[in-house]
């Protein structure tokens, strides 16, 4: 089939693991104890974060939407771990993940959260709305889907400019049933551009399951009428994310054309603060929590190998810990932003 | 270190909420992440979660206590061989709780609850018995009447029938009438309303709901170009019944994308009718009013708003005319015009200005388009000075529009220039600060209406 072309394919030891997949995606390659210990640390600095956001949230500190990553920081983290120095990001509003994972400063990032000037926007766009030019992070953007059509963008200035560089361009299950997803997909594969588009499926649209919303739930084929090719992946491991993203970047890189990966994930939080989450039960939670948790697949591996011992993860946590309360700090005391900040920006 | 469990912030609008139920009991060992209390918010009953490992060494707020202020401490857990009453009274909050909120986030952005307006016009339901009512229980009545009354009424958008409503506005909808009248939507803002548009040609008559107005920028293609002008385009044989609802205006602390006021947009189009209520009685009346409509009716909410209460007329059928605006307060000095969210500064100048010995009329446009000009020129050629209250930009906004038919049908009765008070020109911000400097106040229009009356 002209639409499920296949990448090179990747040697791998072979192993048995948990799999969040419904398929048996085969064996997985190994990342070794370097990588393996940055996806680690960079999970970790996620799940922290975005825990203390969460504290900061019910404090009052930080107000309106906030939507928390925590559960599926392996997608990022393994994108980025595959991704190169140029590469475009681009997300919806669940964004803090992704900002942390291109290596923005995390007391920026928590002071935009608190709408504090030293906040990557200067406090003016808030947990939806934040961008860095200079780690290549653009958004952070509210309207579901907008991204989309905005990453494609990206992609068609990169080809555009003749660079080898993609754009890694995320949205969610729900975000996939938006028009301009299909507008996008069909210009990206018309015109070859540079485009991954990552579908980070945790299963529900706010309170939404996928097969409530979604003909065809299998998302990675939903490229199949713009011949864009695409697969399912383990959103939960690091390691399948990482191969994947090796493997599809090339292909985007060589010129030809934009990829689907649905990351098959979850989120274990609500879908912002403010949701009650009655559409699924605690146990659901809990046996994603228990069976496939990126943080700890990772943690088990990393001792297995022994690649370090306990203490050196709990130091480890010590340390993503600490960084993670200095942000806290800083977004807690930076003042707002000056009152003149209310006009400036409008144009230039 | 023992640690305070406060009670949280679980909404953008929540400053308190009522402790309902605690799940784990003094000396139940918790871990993060487990659920150690029940709370209700102003939309739901929601989960707290322990954040850190110990015992819950006390419980500082029993169960069922109502209006627990956010931030109170309700809890404390202790580690391991620690005394819990070394931490419980007198509140020893953690350092991060004692610097939490700076003044800015302390008081809300906006108004809080306006006291209940008089009626000072005359209303036919004066002597009727009134119930309070929320304007979300309101809106939910009306859709439930007229649901009841007309089988072809059915309610489409996000969220609006097993989860009950983003904003809970649909609330038992799916229960009473069912998956095949209350219908969940993918997030396809743009399909639905085309769809919706399409049904409603074809005789039925949705009421589609946009979780928020911002999200109906999606769609605005098919509520110009397919609702507004089809009966127009057809030579009067394609009506086209249909309401699309939902929050407009800025929301708390969202940001410039969920933050907006559409007002002007929609009114600015001829084949639309445009509604925007301040009171409970007024959604309740002119929704079922926009239902029974035979044009496509663009009904605009304000989410501050859903949970505020006022009486509402206990009669079988409340209908409330499109097309009339209400005087919400009588005077002679100066007339402030507003609408929806606009009217709680309105109403509230009028009180400051009452006290300075001006007596402010205050117009409730309630409907934008048909714009009932004839109500508030009769309220200029009284008292010759207008202020108009908006809260969304200012340039070719709804206060100029009402700004230009004054000068058009009052010109010689003016004593002074109208004046605007608007949201700022900007896009709104998200810092705390900021965001009240972006929208108006009540000072800004005593200011204005001051100045219009030289005084
Ligand atoms: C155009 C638009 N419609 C609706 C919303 C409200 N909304 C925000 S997030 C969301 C659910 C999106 O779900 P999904 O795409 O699966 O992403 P997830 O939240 O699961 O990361 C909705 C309906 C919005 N922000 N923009
Ligand atoms: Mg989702």
């Amino acid at each position: 089939m002209a639409s499920q072309k296949k990448v090179a394919e990747t040697p791998a030891p072979a192993a048995v693991r948990p799999s969040i997949l419904p398929i048996d995606a085969g064996p997985v390659q190994e990342l070794g104890r370097e990588v393996d210990l940055k996806a680690f640390r960079d999970m970790l600095l996620i799940r922290r974060f975005e825990e203390k956001a969460g504290q900061l949230y019910g404090m009052g500190l930080i107000g309106g939407f906030c939507h928390l990553y925590i559960g599926q920081e392996a997608v990022v983290v393994g994108m980025q771990l595959a991704s190169k120095e140029g590469d475009q990001v681009v997300t919806g509003y669940r964004d803090h993940g992704h900002m942390l994972a291109c290596g923005m400063d995390p007391r920026g990032v928590m002071a935009e959260l608190t709408g504090r000037r030293g906040g990557y926007s200067k406090g003016k766009g808030g947990s939806m709305h934040m961008f860095s030019r200079e780690k290549n992070f653009f958004g952070g953007h509210g309207i579901v889907g907008a991204q989309v059509s905005l990453g494609t963008g990206f992609a068609f200035a990169n080809r555009y400019r003749k660079t080898d560089n993609v754009c890694l361009t995320y949205f969610g299950d729900g975000a996939a049933n938006q028009g301009q997803v299909y507008e996008s997909f069909n210009m990206a594969s018309l015109w070859k551009l540079p485009v991954i588009y990552i579908i980070e499926n945790n299963r529900y649209a706010m309170g939404t399951s996928v097969a409530r919303a979604t003909a065809q739930p299998d998302l990675s084929k939903r490229g199949a009428s713009f011949n864009i090719p695409g697969e399912l992946v383990d959103g939960m491991d690091v390691r399948a994310v990482k191969a994947a993203g090796d493997r599809v970047l090339s292909y985007c890189r060589s010129g030809e054309g934009p990829y689907i990966l649905e990351m098959k994930t979850y989120r274990y939080r609500g879908h912002s603060m403010s949701d009650p989450a009655k559409y699924r039960t605690r146990e659901e939670v809990e046996k994603v929590r228990i069976e496939s948790d990126p943080i700890e697949q990772s943690r088990a591996r990393i001792l297995a190998n022994g690649w370090v011992d306990e203490d050196a993860l709990k130091k480890m946590d010590a340390d993503v810990r600490k960084i993670v309360n200095e942000a806290a700090e800083f977004a807690t005391y930076d003042p707002e932003p000056d009152a003149s900040e209310l006009y400036t920006d409008i144009l230039r | 270190m023992p640690t305070q469990v406060l009670m949280p912030a679980l909404s953008p609008t929540m400053e308190k909420g009522n402790l309902s139920k605690w799940i784990k009991q003094e000396g139940d060992k918790v871990k993060a992440g487990d659920v150690i209390a029940e709370i209700e918010t102003d939309k739901a009953t929601m989960e707290v979660e322990a954040v850190d490992e110990g015992t819950l060494g006390k419980i500082l707020v029993p169960a069922g206590t109502a209006d627990v202020a956010v931030n109170t401490p309700i809890a404390v857990i202790v580690a391991d061989g620690e005394d819990a009453n070394a931490a419980a009274s007198p509140a020893q909050p953690s350092k991060a709780a004692q610097s939490a909120l700076p003044a800015a986030v302390a008081t809300p952005p906006v108004p809080a609850k306006p006291s209940v307006p008089e009626f000072a016009d005359e209303d036919e339901h004066a002597d009727v018995e009134h119930v309070t009512m929320t304007v979300r229980e309101a809106l939910r009545d009306a859709m439930a009447e007229e649901m009841r009354r007309d089988p072809d009424i059915f309610v489409m958008g996000e969220e609006v029938a097993e989860y009950q409503g983003a904003y809970k506005v649909t609330q038992g909808l799916l229960q009473e009438f069912g998956a095949a009248r209350v219908v969940d939507t993918p997030i396809t803002e743009h399909g639905f309303a085309g769809l919706g548009v399409g049904a409603a040609l074809a005789g039925l008559k949705p009421i589609v709901e946009f979780m928020t107005f911002n999200f109906a920028m999606q769609a605005i293609d098919h509520i110009i170009n397919s609702a507004a002008k089809t009966l127009y385009m057809s030579g009067g044989q394609m009506g086209c019944p249909i309401v699309f609802r939902g929050p407009n205006g800025p929301a708390a602390r969202v940001g410039a994308q969920h933050s907006q006021d559409y007002s002007a947009w929609y009114s600015h189009v001829p084949g639309l009718t445009v509604v925007a209520p301040y009171t409970a009685a007024d959604a309740k009346g002119l929704l079922k009013s926009a239902i029974r409509n035979p044009n496509p009716v663009i009904f605009l909410e304000n989410e501050i708003l859903y949970g505020q209460s006022f009486p509402v007329p206990k009669v079988d059928d409340y209908l409330v005319p499109i097309g009339k605006a209400r005087i919400a307060r009588q005077g002679a000095d100066v007339t402030l015009v507003a609408w929806s969210m606009g009217m709680s500064y309105a109403l509230k100048a009028a009180e400051a200005l009452a006290g300075q010995g001006i007596e402010a009329e205050v117009i409730d446009l309630r409907t934008l388009r048909p714009m009932d000009t004839e109500t508030v020129v009769a309220s200029v050629k009284k008292t010759g000075r207008c202020v108009v209250v908006e809260e969304s930009w200012p340039q070719s906004g709804v206060g100029a529009e009402i700004a230009a038919r004054i000068m058009e049908n009052a010109f010689d009765w003016l004593d002074a220039p109208v004046a605007r008070v608007s949201g700022k020109d900007v896009p709104m911000p998200y810092a705390a600060n900021l965001e009240k400097l972006a929208l108006p106040t009540v000072d800004e229009v005593v200011e204005a209406a001051r100045a219009v009356a030289y005084r």
